[in-house]
């Protein structure tokens, strides 16, 4: 059974991997870190754990300017995750890909969903991203 | 989840962005008129000024992104102070710093330097001579100047995140939207103080603790704040917006009465109704000041004050709690703040108390920004709650926060130590 959620690629490009989901903001700058890609702001529920090749579902970011700096050193490095979805326009996580883009050429796929369509994404469903913005979750039929 | 508009761009945006103004212009013109789009704007606007908070070193990538702007001839177009950056320019040997790492955060510094930016190295620009005036249209990075500016002076900044600051200072030009916008600048919601005594209210362990709740209400919407029953300093609103816009995305807050476009609740809301009304009562607040802490114990190694960067009021505050005392031998008192700040303070006395208790100050940079701690030092207290809220995740200390009359009680100690009276 495949799910077909329609988002707007902010920036655009293709993804496939398991997501991570949570319902709290992030800021990076103090929640991620970009050596290892782990999850570090200890009140946040994804504490621990690891973000790299996967879909990272986060309803917006929190919080430091300088989580711009840190998604894009995550992403130089090959530690970032392989997508970042969110509900709504979150311009620090565009910000970071396009920087990506314009100076490494290394850009990940940014899609911003309705809130709707943002809350039906749980942690472990396997996710397609495509470049039109697309979100195809793939659930194993019970 | 369309764009909504198309971006029109002016002759010289789009000279800029084919590359008549050399490479630098059309890079961060690039990134400008992307994120534009990203955002919605239906066209660029001007600004007079910009705070650039990329300073941060953070790895390679951003001083790559920096030293190619540079190389490339970048200039700034409008006056751009600099944030903290990595390093205490001329005393980091003094600390933990690698002299390794040294070397790239330096790098960084004289990459921002080269561009044309002043180096005022402070997260607190707001108290520099390049403090903006009401209705000025500016594009700041860090989010403790951002809900300064916003809320306190009433000039106009989005959030600006890293490396963007630095493209919209190089082209004068930011996208059209958000808290540029009057009608962007409207109250969402009410958060309304009731039976918080005004004792509690002159206290400074008061509004990080309020500015921390804020920031969870808030998440990225704009509070109105009512019921304030006395005029706080300059400095105890920083300390609010500092800790509000750590907990929370928030770049403005009303405060009615104080915010210079919230003189009433009709004018902080436009005249529209609040979204909801939270009533905020002393237990509320206790609760949030019991999640600044995470120490389990009173061992101290360290006090810290200075998030954001401590200021003269603040040094002449400190300096009568300190006077014929001395801290403990086995704890530390550092205060983080900027060049000019510590020579006022050098020059009013108040750095001199300071050194008499046994306390030091490091400029350009933080304990958050430099890794500068040795590893020792693996319980700190502090009065900010940025510091308290960011120390766990980035340094893997346990923090207790308190007043600053509680941490220079506490130094003296040599263990954490703190009056419940008004918080009761």
């Amino acid at each position: 059974m495949a799910l077909i959620l329609r988002g707007r690629p902010l920036v655009p490009g293709t993804a496939l991997g398991p997501v991570l989901a949570a319902s709290e903001p992030l800021s990076f700058w103090g929640g991620y870190d970009p050596r290892s890609g782990e999850i570090i702001d200890r009140r946040h529920p994804l504490a621990g754990k690891r973000a790299v090749g996967k879909i990272l579902v986060i309803p917006l970011t929190r919080g430091s300017s300088t989580t711009t700096a840190i998604l894009l050193e995550a992403i130089r490095a090959g530690t970032a995750p392989a997508a970042i979805v969110t509900t709504g326009v979150d311009a620090f996580v565009a910000l970071a890909s396009i920087v990506a883009d314009e100076v490494f050429g290394m850009p990940i796929p940014i899609v911003a969903l309705s809130n709707h369509d943002f809350a039906t994404l749980a942690s472990d469903d396997i996710v397609a991203i495509d470049r039109d913005g697309a979100v195809t979750v793939r659930r194993e039929d019970p | 989840m369309r764009p909504r508009t198309s971006l029109t761009l002016s002759n010289t945006d789009r000279a800029m962005l084919t590359g008549d103004h050399g490479p630098a212009a059309r890079l961060a013109m690039s990134i400008v008129t992307r994120m534009a789009t990203v955002l919605d704007a239906p066209t660029l606007m001007d600004i007079s000024a910009a705070h650039i908070d990329s300073t941060i070193y953070v790895g390679e990538a951003g001083l790559e992104f920096a030293e190619r702007l540079a190389g490339m001839g970048a200039r700034v177009a409008v006056p751009a102070t600099l944030n903290v950056s990595g390093l205490d320019e001329h005393h980091w040997q003094e600390w933990a710093v690698p002299a390794e790492w040294a070397g790239l955060a330096h790098r960084q510094m004289v990459a921002y330097r080269a561009m044309g930016c002043e180096p005022t190295w402070t997260c607190a620009p707001y108290q520099t001579e390049w403090r903006p005036t009401f209705g000025q249209q500016v594009a700041w990075g860090e989010s403790n100047a951002i809900a300064f500016a916003n809320s306190v002076l009433g000039a106009r900044t989005e959030r600006y995140p890293d490396l963007l600051d630095i493209c919209c200072a190089i082209t004068g030009r930011v996208p059209a939207h958000g808290l540029h916008l009057t009608e962007c600048r409207a109250g969402d919601f009410l958060v309304r103080l009731t039976g918080v005594p005004s004792g509690l209210q002159r206290d400074d362990s008061f509004f990080p603790v309020l500015g921390h709740l804020l920031g969870e209400l808030a998440r990225d919407r704009i509070p109105v704040v009512e019921g304030l029953t006395v005029s706080p300093s300059e400095d105890q609103l920083k300390a609010l917006c500092a800790a509000a816009a750590t907990s929370g995305a928030v770049a403005l807050i009303h405060l009615v009465g104080i915010t210079p476009e919230a003189h009433t609740m009709e004018e902080a809301f436009q005249g529209h109704a609040p979204g909801e009304t939270h009533e905020i009562s002393l237990e509320r607040l206790r609760r949030v000041r019991r999640l600044l802490t995470t120490a389990d114990s009173t061992d101290l190694d360290m006090v810290v004050l200075g998030s954001p960067h401590f200021s003269l009021a603040e040094f002449r505050q400190l300096a009568p709690l300190l006077e014929g005392r001395a801290k403990h031998p086995d704890v530390r008192f550092l205060v983080t703040t900027s060049r000019l700040m510590a020579e006022m303070a050098r020059a009013s006395g108040a750095l001199d108390a300071l050194e008499r208790f046994g306390g030091t100050v490091t400029v350009d940079t933080c304990i958050l920004a430099s890794p500068m701690l040795p590893p020792d030092v693996r319980l700190l207290m502090t009065n900010s709650a940025k510091y308290a809220y960011y120390a766990p995740g980035l340094l893997g200390t346990s923090v207790t926060f308190g007043s600053l009359a509680d941490c220079v009680q506490s130094a003296v100690r040599g263990r954490v130590e703190r009056d419940e009276t008004l918080w009761r």
